[in-house]
């Protein structure tokens, strides 16, 4: 299979939706385009100019233009909502989750918001603690949303496909810095289905469960780990709504260890609620206490050191998987 | 003054505005005898605005409201009997018991979504009217809110969208404050707003603004009509104040009858307690529809006399079906998270 890196396999699943489905408008700031300051953004602009009247870019408007889309979504499109940094969705917080996580549901089943709104979440290196949010723990408790936080070239654009086909409003998730990873990527319109996790690299000694960009951390932590005879399964949800605790449980009880790796805060993050499904359903298989590397709980510092210090870093995503195994 | 309509024509918008007081003032009585929980809110005073507004409108076009939601459904012919085992949680009703007052909703009748969060509708209005222009369907959307939506941010960041791209919708705001607190002044303000009048708020996003008397069916079926005509035409959004007075039944937070309504109050209103009396003769919509209706030799006093009973034999059958109706099975309360 052809490798290419994680930004051109999401701008050809772009291409592709817009291609496919007359539907799909995306509104976007077209001169970031879904790659928010990356230095491949320019890379959008070819298809902002071939699809003009179905790539719009919108005022600053967060509230709005997600009202917007949810809106039109109603009305029979499938818009892509582009808020672009995550924190940035607080903006359109009771559009979000108040309006379109509720619609379907309060209607009684009457009305369908096939929206998704993308969002690039984490932290990237400087964001400070108004542009590092990750927001989907919170997003998580407003029933009613898809969640979707892709990890690498092949799922970025499988799990897009997904998103503008399905029903229901979606948050898709990315991360700046997974744009320049490489991998395979099928040629053909591969969808990958909501609510299959993906084992992304098979082991026997301890679980590590992983979402987005902390899926390729652990996986260089893996990787090294190995030269000590350490041997890590990665397990990456890549959807948290729906969720396949199945695949993640079954992975739990085959190593009977598990650290669980996101970068919501600690408290009441993603990695509370999996460590809190797992000790319900897997105690008595645990060999040893479930282990969480999160971001802390702290705004996020600027100060580089002070980020790193902070972050679920390679060291201490290390230092957990020691103590797993101890 | 009457609107520019035939005799059938104004004896349905008739028909529809009786249906909208009857249907709420039984609501009312139904939970004052403790028939449903939670806070409501009623439409009683502003017939002539929704009523003949939404006549306006073609059978494709949007809606969207909110949680005072009851008269726009009812005038654009929402079963009543449905309606009410919404409001009060039963299987029968047109969400299954899970939106109640604040979110009924029926989406074969164009409304897609009733939200109760203060202007949380407005962006929405944006978005069905941008997909009917991308598939250049024709149709327009109306955007229904009362003044205080005004005060949220969700509403000059849509008006600018709206404009900026020529949206095909109708925001009508309704303000039913005309001589609430203002009252010493004559001022038409229920809110706290600084864009004074309100049609200044639009204006500056350069959407074109009127006010109209809400309570004259004539003046708003006028005013209306030409916006979506206009709106059709591809000119953009269109924005319309209308001004009611607010009932007296709806002054405290929890709506009480003062005076049942009957189409004979039109020309005597000895039966109308004194406070309220001014409303019930200059400000109640309904009644200067009747009397102009009579005025203009449209119909007799009996006529009309039979229309009403005809819908309080409605409204009956509507409590009588909604009262039946079992309450959802609990297992339901997990179903239609997801489509």
């Amino acid at each position: 299979m052809r490798e290419i890196a994680y930004y051109e396999a999401k701008l050809e699943a772009l291409r592709e939706i817009l291609a496919a489905d007359e539907r799909v408008h995306l509104i976007t700031d077209t001169t970031t385009g879904f790659l928010g300051l990356s230095p491949q953004r320019t890379r959008f602009r070819e298809i902002a100019e071939r699809y003009p009247e179905r790539v719009i870019s919108p005022p600053i408007s967060e509230l709005a233009s997600c009202g917007l889309g949810i809106g039109a979504a109603m009305a029979g499109l499938r818009p892509v909502v582009d808020v672009v940094t995550a924190s940035f969705i607080f903006e359109a917080w009771p559009q979000v989750v108040n309006e379109a996580a509720n619609a379907f549901y309060m209607s009684g089943g009457q009305t369908r918001a096939p929206v998704v709104f993308h969002v690039l979440h984490g932290l990237r290196g400087g964001g400070a603690a108004q542009h590092s949010h990750s927001p989907q723990a919170m997003l998580w408790n407003a029933p009613g949303l898809e969640i979707v936080l892709p990890s690498s070239p092949r799922d970025v654009k499988g799990l897009l496909k997904t998103a503008v086909s399905t029903d229901n409003p979606t948050v898709f998730l990315d991360h700046g810095l997974l744009f320049d990873v490489r991998g395979p990527v099928p040629e053909n319109d591969e969808r990958i289905p909501f609510g299959q996790a993906d084992i992304k690299r098979k082991g026997k000694d301890v679980t590590v469960i992983a979402t987005s960009y902390m899926v390729q951390r652990s996986l260089t932590v893996a990787d090294r780990l190995a030269s000590e005879g350490i041997d890590v399964e990665v397990v990456d949800p890549r959807t948290l709504v729906p969720l396949d605790f199945a695949t993640l449980l079954a992975s739990v009880e085959k190593t009977r260890r598990v650290v669980i790796v996101d970068e919501c805060r600690q408290s009441c993050g993603v990695a509370a609620e999996l460590a809190a499904r797992i000790a319900e359903a897997g105690f008595d298989k645990l060999k040893a206490p479930v282990r969480r590397v999160t971001t802390l709980d702290v705004p996020v510092p600027f100060s580089r050191p002070l980020e790193d210090f902070i972050s679920p870093s390679e060291a201490r995503i290390t230092e957990a998987i020691r103590a797993a195994l101890r | 003054m009457l609107p520019t309509l035939n005799r059938e024509q104004l004896m349905d918008l008739c028909r529809r505005m009786f249906r909208i007081r009857h249907f709420e003032e039984k609501l009312i009585l139904l939970h004052t005898e403790g028939r449903f929980s939670g806070h409501y809110h009623v439409y009683i005073g502003q017939e002539a605005t929704g009523v003949p507004a939404l006549s306006c409108l073609g059978p494709d076009d949007y809606l969207f409201t909110t949680h005072r939601n009851h008269g726009h459904l009812l005038a654009r012919g929402a079963d009543p009997a449905r309606l009410l085992a919404e409001i009060l949680g039963r299987r029968d009703g047109y969400n299954k018991g899970k939106g109640g007052t604040f979110h009924t909703n029926v989406s074969a009748l164009g409304f897609f979504h009733t939200s109760a969060v203060v202007a949380g509708i407005i962006p929405l209005a944006g978005g069905a009217a941008y997909a009917a222009k991308a598939k250049k369907s024709g149709q327009i959307t109306v955007c229904l809110f009362g003044d205080g939506a005004l005060e949220e941010g969700a509403a000059p960041e849509s008006f600018n969208i709206a404009s900026l791209w020529k949206l095909p919708v109708l925001y009508l705001c309704e303000n039913n404050g005309k001589y609430g607190r203002g009252r010493a002044v004559g001022a038409v303000r229920s809110s706290t707003m600084a864009a004074y009048p309100l049609t200044d708020l639009p204006a500056a996003y350069k959407i074109p603004a009127q006010q109209v008397d809400g309570v004259d069916a004539g003046a708003v079926h006028g005013a209306v009509s030409e916006a979506v005509k206009k709106i059709r035409q591809g000119e953009g959004p269109q924005f319309i104040e209308a001004q009611t007075v607010r009932w007296p039944g709806s002054e405290s937070n929890w709506p009480v009858v003062p005076v049942p309504t009957d189409v004979s109050l039109a020309w005597d209103s000895s039966a109308v307690p004194e406070a309220v009396k001014e409303w019930y003769r200059e400000s109640d919509p309904v009644l200067t529809f009747v009397r102009e209706l009579v005025e203009g030799k449209v119909a007799t006093r009996e006529e009309i006399g039979q229309v009403e009973e005809k819908v309080r034999e409605e409204i009956a059958r509507a409590v009588e079906f909604a009262l039946a109706s079992p309450y959802p099975e609990l297992e339901t309360a997990l179903r239609d998270v997801f489509a």
